[in-house]
């Protein structure tokens, strides 16, 4: 069990290395660095002194293996744009992208397990119907439009919540819930699909046998069988939902790292827009391996034996 | 006490064209991808003005159902005074280009991944597996903007960049389904018989993976068509002035405290194209997997 | 008056090709202390015949009888409620497959208790203490500790006889058993018979055992009912039917069991072949 943990981790690190290799790569990849941050009009001698400056004159090797020392020491190196530290940026703007995130999970979560039971005991009826059309219409809205029409709906003709920004709880309130919409599909169809093998086993056939009420059934037994896989999805789902915030923080303006990504990529800050990637590698890997931990400890057969 | 007599059983094709028929997600999805491929296609002819055409006299004239509009513009002008229905209806020609194309070049890679990996095993398999889980960590998103932004915006660059980007899925189905293939005895019998590897992965694996593989590729043009517009909705996908639906929304959003229309259209545009495809593409699981239909 | 008794049950399922009938005119009379064996092969209808008593099967399933009661109360027309309250406390089902049978992510001790629970209005330790003398009555080592326990930390056969208690824990009028050995080791199947007889003994319980092995029927039940088809074609005491057989499907059976004295190769086991019409009442 520890041997299979280690070798987990290790490709776990293995692979963030080689996501973080290839976000270094980026920067080279339309060929001169120095010209991407300098821009047009820049005279060779201005190219220059932006390589010297930034290092791009030594070996791409080296400019990687300098990066990389400095992330194991924490150190990200300074963003191009704001001249500080890329960390403090992150440290900055990363508890709003850690709310959204979330709260947007919380939705996921209450959206679809409700669902889930009510569409697996009526199953093929309507209730089933609607709720997998839901889901399917879910995961064909694109999550901008979804944004703005709520927007239009409920900041600019009811005004019940504000339109843009992230200063109160009020602003998280639509982007959580246009990513929760965006996350819950999948969740729905598989707590439903564990749902109904549950209903049709054989312990919940010996749990009416004794006498307990579908009530009972449904929540003592089926729906603590079905929730085991839907928990680790949901780990997952979290850093799915981390990675897709860029869109909806742009359209609701929550300040946080989604939101960073994509202003960086447009000022072609290029150490902010590594780090960031490498983050949400990072976020990733270990996100899929708490999964497993979590799926392992929830199961009994798993964890006891 | 006997049943009743034995049934008169159908041939395999008659039976998958009665489940076809049957099942109303796909026809309907059928219905919504066909509708889209004729405007696409007849763009030209269909099409009522020139998409590119401004004229800043008539600017942001009201669509048909407001008192105020006219059949000129059924469903009024935009910003800078194009006739919105033919930029919607242009716009199903972007989408569905790049959906496809790019569903095509993921397809391909992911598809010639899948298959090394499932009919070797051993390293290669490993290897793949790795460069799967490699793709899995990456913020497609942010990658995508990124190198877009790198290169510039252009209908083709970003059809390149979803194609090299969205082949995961591709790769894991036909892996696993190679692996469930390759010790069946057509393929031992092909390999006895001494024929190539190359002439077994395209002749006797290929075909049989054609139910899995167009399922994953509808998925995967939904899921290209949701990019593309999510990456000009931001600026960094398709440029302006192409009629492409994220990008009308995006040119829209400024206005969505007068003029909801502009936002609203393209979005939806957009939302019941994807939705078309896949319910075909679910349609399509449910009707060649006779036992995932309960 | 009999605990159960039943009469004319006829069980009809619809089908994409049409109604049909799992079980056809099936009576069943059991009374206090007495073991009735259901004996029948695959299909038979064994199963659909103590489900329906239970009113375990699905809602789109239509049960008829002519009579089904449980001691004087008229099963057919319960309220789904009331139905739920008798189960498990008047009348209680254990089943063939102990593994799949308890839900995995439950502890023994809660499926237990929660079953004493919803039919007795005691406290939470009266349910434990209740149950751990139930474990420990069914022959279950170190009751206490087991209680904490996961179904797959035990084996086959304990699995089971946390079923039996489980099924006895409220002292029920009647027990059905569906194949409670059919899936244990022979040496396993014969303490659990043993424990079902002894157990029936103590608290004269009235239990129905059904098998599709005659052998093991044989051992337990005092009359037996063969069925074939969904309907009931040969019934009697068991020492009858096991020397007297008056049916052409019983002894169809009975030749297909090994029996002392058989040389291999010499005498061949008869396949059970017979599709005709015939049937017995009781």
């Amino acid at each position: 069990m520890l041997r299979f943990t280690l070798r987990r981790l290790l490709i776990a690190a293995l692979v963030a290395l080689v996501v973080s290799a290839m976000s270094f790569g980026l920067m080279f990849l339309s060929g001169d660095p120095a010209f991407a941050i300098a821009g047009e009009g820049a005279t060779e001698a201005d190219l220059e002194v932006i390589r010297r400056h930034f290092g791009f004159d030594r070996p791409i090797p080296v400019q990687y293996a300098a990066w990389v020392t400095g992330v194991f020491a924490g150190d990200f190196g300074d963003s191009y744009y704001f001249s500080k530290p890329v960390v403090s940026l992150l440290a900055e703007r990363f508890p709003a992208t850690l709310k959204l995130g979330g709260l947007a999970i919380l939705v996921a979560l209450a959206l679809s397990i409700p669902l889930a039971m009510l569409a697996a005991v009526r199953q093929n009826q309507l209730p089933d119907r609607l709720a997998l059309g839901l889901g399917t219409i879910g995961q064909a809205t694109p999550s901008f439009w979804l944004g703005l029409m709520l927007i239009w709906l409920f900041a600019v003709k009811l005004r019940w919540l504000p339109v843009s920004g992230s200063q109160t709880w009020a602003h998280f309130v639509l982007p959580a819930i246009v990513l929760g919409y965006y996350a819950a599909p999948s969740m729905l169809r598989l707590c439903r699909a564990g749902m109904i093998e549950a209903l049709q086993s054989d312990y919940v056939r010996t749990a009416r046998a004794k006498g307990m009420l579908p009530r009972q059934v449904l929540f003592g037994h089926a729906i603590r069988n079905a929730i085991l896989p839907v928990v680790s999805v949901a780990a997952v789902e979290f850093g799915f939902i981390l990675g897709g915030s860029v869109v909806v923080e742009s359209v609701f303006g929550i300040r946080g790292i989604g939101l960073l990504a994509w202003e960086s990529i447009s000022r072609n800050d290029f150490p902010t827009i590594q780090a960031i990637i490498l983050i949400y590698a990072m976020i990733y890997v270990w996100l899929t391996f708490l999964a497993d931990v979590i799926n392992a400890w929830l199961d009994p057969r798993i964890r006891v034996s | 006490m006997t049943q009743a007599a034995s049934l008169p059983h159908p041939s395999p094709r008659k039976l998958l064209l009665m489940r076809v028929r049957g099942h109303r997600g796909l026809l309907i999805g059928g219905v919504i991808v066909l509708f889209a491929l004729i405007l696409a296609l007849a763009a030209p002819w269909i099409a009522p003005h020139d998409p590119y055409a401004q004229d800043l006299s008539r600017r942001l004239l009201p669509p048909v159902w407001d008192p105020r509009g006219s059949f000129e513009h059924l469903f009024g002008t935009d910003a800078l005074g194009r006739d919105y229905l033919s930029r919607m209806i242009y716009g199903a020609r972007v989408s569905l280009l790049i959906g496809v194309c790019a569903a095509v070049g993921s397809g391909l890679i992911g598809t010639t991944l899948g298959l090394i990996a499932g009919y070797y095993g051993g390293r290669v398999d490993a290897f793949v597996t790795f460069f799967v889980s490699v793709r899995l960590a990456m913020p497609v998103v942010l990658v995508a903007l990124a190198v877009v932004s790198l290169f510039g915006g252009s209908l083709w660059i970003v059809v390149s960049v979803l194609g090299l980007l969205l082949w995961d899925r591709f790769a894991v189905v036909v892996r696993s389904a190679t692996m469930q293939l390759r010790g069946q005895e057509f393929v031992i019998a092909a390999r006895a018989m001494g024929a190539s590897t190359p002439r077994i992965l395209l002749v006797e694996l290929l075909p049989n993976l054609v139910g899995p593989l167009v399922v994953v590729a509808s998925l995967e043009v939904a899921h290209a068509i949701l990019l593309e517009s999510a990456l000009s909705f931001l600026g960094l996908g398709v440029q302006p002035p192409t009629p492409s639906w994220g990008l009308m929304v995006s040119e829209g959003k400024g206005m969505v405290f007068f003029d909801a229309r502009l936002i609203a259209l393209p979005g939806a545009a957009i939302a019941i194209l994807v939705l078309g495809i896949n319910l075909i593409g679910d349609g399509l699981r449910d009707v060649l997997t006779p036992e995932g239909r309960s | 008056m009999s605990v159960l008794s039943l009469r004319g049950l006829t069980v009809t399922i619809q089908t994409p090709t049409g109604p049909f009938e799992a079980v056809r005119g099936v009576d069943l009379n059991v009374a206090r202390g007495e073991t009735v064996g259901i004996v029948g092969e695959s299909g038979s209808g064994k199963s659909v015949t103590s489900l329906a008593i239970m009113r375990l099967l699905s809602p789109r399933v239509t049960v008829d009888a002519t009579e089904m009661r449980l001691g004087d109360i008229d099963l057919r027309t319960l309220s789904e409620r009331r139905m739920a309250d008798l189960r498990g406390d008047r009348m209680a089902m254990i089943f063939q497959e102990p593994m799949t049978a308890l839900n995995p992510v439950l502890t023994v001790g809660r499926q237990l208790t929660e079953t004493w629970l919803r039919h007795r209005a005691t406290g939470k330790r009266e349910a434990t203490e209740r149950a751990v003398d139930l474990l420990d009555r069914v022959g279950i080592p170190r009751a206490r500790a087991r209680m904490n326990v996961y179904p797959h930390q035990l084996s086959g056969g304990l699995r089971q006889r946390v079923m039996i208690a489980m099924a006895l824990l409220c002292d029920p009028d009647l027990l059905i058993a569906d194949e409670p050995t059919t899936a244990l080791d022979v040496t396993v199947q014969a303490q659990i018979l043993d424990l079902l007889a002894g157990l029936q003994q103590e608290r004269g319980l009235a239990m129905v055992f059904i098998s599709h092995d005659i052998g093991v029927v044989a051992r337990i039940a005092q009359r037996v009912q063969v069925m074939h088809g969904g309907r009931t074609v040969d019934a009697g005491p068991v020492g009858d039917l096991l020397t007297r057989p008056q049916h052409a499907y019983t002894r169809a059976l009975l030749s297909a069991v090994p029996r002392r004295g058989m040389r291999w190769g010499r005498e061949r086991l008869g396949a059970v072949e017979w599709s005709g019409d015939d049937e017995v009442t009781s």
